[in-house]
């Protein structure tokens, strides 16, 4: 368990900067998790975390202790990669004590811990198993083992889940914050899959071209997004941006106006904020999605709204209002305004 | 279906024929190479020539293997043995590091180094065979097991075939491994040497071959015929002059000298396929 401090690091490539000075501050126990477009440097971000890559400018503190210099095995930190990265000749036992032979950890107490870690992960059966003889969830499981019996500080996940189906995503995502919470182990977890990152997080950091655009609570994040483009990332069907010239009632000095769809409702023509004509709606079950053809504008405009309320059919006219308390200015360089 | 399954075993009829009258052909010389070596003398000479075993097979066998011609055989094979293990796991080692130093360290010169040992691919033994031969015997090496080995174990091509397989091995198996703790040669040791198994049973078998069937070398540095490989040493079985050839004891000899790669082949094969099993399971 451990506190973990970013200060304004950075990190080149030679002559390519990727990220541009990051800062935040970690709590015990917490789970943070980075979530961004690809490429953005959520990898490059923790692997400086875990040692694995240099840091070219600013400072990571584990508990602290400066750490940019120390080896990663030094760190007291438990990866677990995208690919898992087990080892292919070693059974899983053998995977999960790796690490623990290596630290010269006696051998009954290594046979405790990885006892214990494959019980909590339902792996007994599969001990002496070679990883290319586990499914894709089993594999993961295996990788979250040698993480937790070394028992480390801070868990780092690389896009942990990103090779399973939908449906083991689902159940590992809840077995993970399961464990983490369990176990009180500081946890940062990369993601690039926003529905992740809002089920996991305690905080999220949301990062956008080597930058934290935004650091919270992911309800707080969806609600009150500081940027245009966490207003546009967080959140599915994604907010819908107009131009505030074309809004009536827009703030002063706005360039766009964000509505999330569920904040915008259906209005008989000629009424409301906005006028425009009704494109396809996908019916949900709970929810249905409208999709409208604004007047004079290219930009497509979802509205989302309660399953049980009519859906009237395509191509009628129809306004579009939203409370005024509801919309998201932002300026012409992408930040929030009020 | 009926009919399919008919032709099916039709068709695999005619392969096995095919087959086995491919390996009678093959095999034929040398069965006439054993059935030289087991009869006398006279009897090879005066045609027709033999074509069933005779009962010399222990007189031949014995007076090749204690006596021989120039050497006694048993000393021409194991030093031929010495020689084979010496290349084949003198160039494996070299070669696993070596492929290791350039693939998972970054040091200056790396591509220079790479390149310089790519170079030596181009220049096998018989193109550097005279300055080889000048600094072998600069070191006093001649009629030794260091000068028939050395020379031989410089080569790039393990090399770069342990270099393709380390790249193939993802990154991140390096990186678990850095963050579980291990330095560089626990790496090494524990995970790429044990992944790597299987070509090395590979590379062995084929550099065991490659340093038993060594001719022209081991013929220009060893004078002394307590020196000799077995490969050179039927050669110079052959009589000079009006000598007449004892066609038994060097048919024997050639039998002798086939065993030993013919056992490395089928005993690594077996290692070679449990290998391939274990990875399949
Ligand atoms: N070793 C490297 N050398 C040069 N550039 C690199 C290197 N590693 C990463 N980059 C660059 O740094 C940027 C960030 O990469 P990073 O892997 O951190 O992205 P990411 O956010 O993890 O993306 P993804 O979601 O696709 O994994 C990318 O533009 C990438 O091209
Ligand atoms: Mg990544």
């Amino acid at each position: 368990m451990a506190t973990i401090k970013l200060d304004n690091i950075r990190k080149s490539f030679g002559k390519t900067d990727v990220i541009h000075g990051v800062s935040v501050d970690i709590e015990d126990g917490e789970f943070i998790v980075i979530v961004g477009p690809s490429g953005c440097g959520k990898s490059t971000l923790l692997r400086m975390v875990a040692g694995l890559e240099t840091v070219t400018g600013g400072e990571v503190q584990i508990d602290g202790r400066r750490v940019n210099e120390v080896e990663p095995m030094d760190r007291d930190i438990a990866m677990v990669f995208q690919n898992y990265a087990l080892y292919p000749h070693m059974s899983v036992e053998q995977n999960m004590a790796y690490g623990l032979k290596i630290a010269g950890t006696p051998k009954p107490e290594i046979a405790e811990r990885v006892a214990e870690a494959a019980r909590m992960l339902r792996l007994e059966d599969y001990l002496k198993r070679k990883p290319r003889e586990l499914s894709g969830g089993q594999r993961q499981r295996v990788a979250m083992g040698r993480a937790i019996v070394r028992k480390p500080k801070v868990f780092l996940f690389d896009e942990p889940l990103s090779n399973l189906d939908a449906k083991l995503r689902v159940q590992m995502r809840l077995e993970i914050k399961e464990l983490q919470a369990r176990l009180g182990i500081t946890a940062l977890y990369v993601t690039h899959d926003q529905v992740e990152a809002m089920t996991l997080a305690d905080r999220m950091i949301v990062m956008k071209d080597g930058r934290a655009d935004q650091i919270g609570v992911p309800l707080e994040v969806y609600s009150n997004p500081r940027t245009e483009f966490v207003a546009g990332f967080i959140g599915s069907p994604a907010t819908n941006f107009l131009d505030a010239a074309r809004v009536p009632g827009a703030p002063s000095g706005a360039a766009r106006i964000g509505v999330r769809p569920e904040h915008a409702r259906l209005v008989a023509a000629g009424e409301g904020r906005l006028q425009g004509e009704l494109g396809f709606a996908e019916a949900l079950g709970a929810e249905t999605l409208i999709h409208m053809k604004l007047a004079g504008s290219e930009a497509p405009f979802t509205i989302r709204q309660d399953g049980a309320l009519p859906a009237p059919g395509a191509g009628l006219p129809c306004g579009i209002d939203w409370e005024p308390g509801s919309e998201m200015p932002f300026g012409p360089d992408g930040a929030r305004l009020d | 279906m009926s009919g399919m399954v008919e032709k099916r075993g039709v068709g695999l009829w005619f392969t096995h024929v095919g087959l086995i009258i491919g390996v009678l052909i093959i095999f034929f010389p040398i069965w006439l190479a054993f059935v030289a070596s087991t009869v006398t003398q006279p009897e090879i000479v005066k045609p027709p020539m033999p074509l069933w075993p005779g009962d010399q097979f222990f007189a031949n066998y014995r007076k090749a293997l204690v006596s021989g011609i120039n050497a006694p055989v048993a000393v021409m094979l194991f030093n031929s043995f010495v020689m084979a293990m010496g290349i084949a796991l003198g160039k494996i080692l070299i070669s696993l590091m070596s492929a290791f130093a350039i693939v998972y360290f970054k040091f200056p010169g790396r591509r220079l180094f790479f390149w310089l040992i790519f170079l030596t691919l181009m220049l096998p033994v018989e193109v550097r065979i005279v300055p080889t031969y000048e600094v072998v015997a600069g070191f006093g090496m001649l009629n030794s097991y260091s000068g028939l080995i050395f020379p031989l174990i410089a080569s790039a091509t393990a090399t770069f075939l342990f270099r393709q397989f380390f790249m193939t091995v993802p990154d991140e198996l390096a990186e678990a491994a850095r963050v579980d703790g291990a330095r560089p040669m626990r790496f090494f040791w524990d995970i790429l040497l044990p992944m790597s198994r299987t070509n090395i049973a590979a590379l062995f078998v084929i550099l065991f071959i490659y340093g038993w069937n060594q001719y022209l070398w081991p013929l220009l540095i060893t004078t002394d015929p307590d020196m000799n490989t077995i490969v050179m040493g039927i050669r110079q079985m052959f009589p000079s002059g009006d000598d007449v050839a004892d066609w038994p004891v060097i048919m024997a000899t050639s039998i002798l000298a086939m065993l030993p790669p013919v056992v490395v082949v089928v005993s690594m094969q077996r290692l070679f396929i449990r290998g391939l099993v274990d990875s399949e399971k």
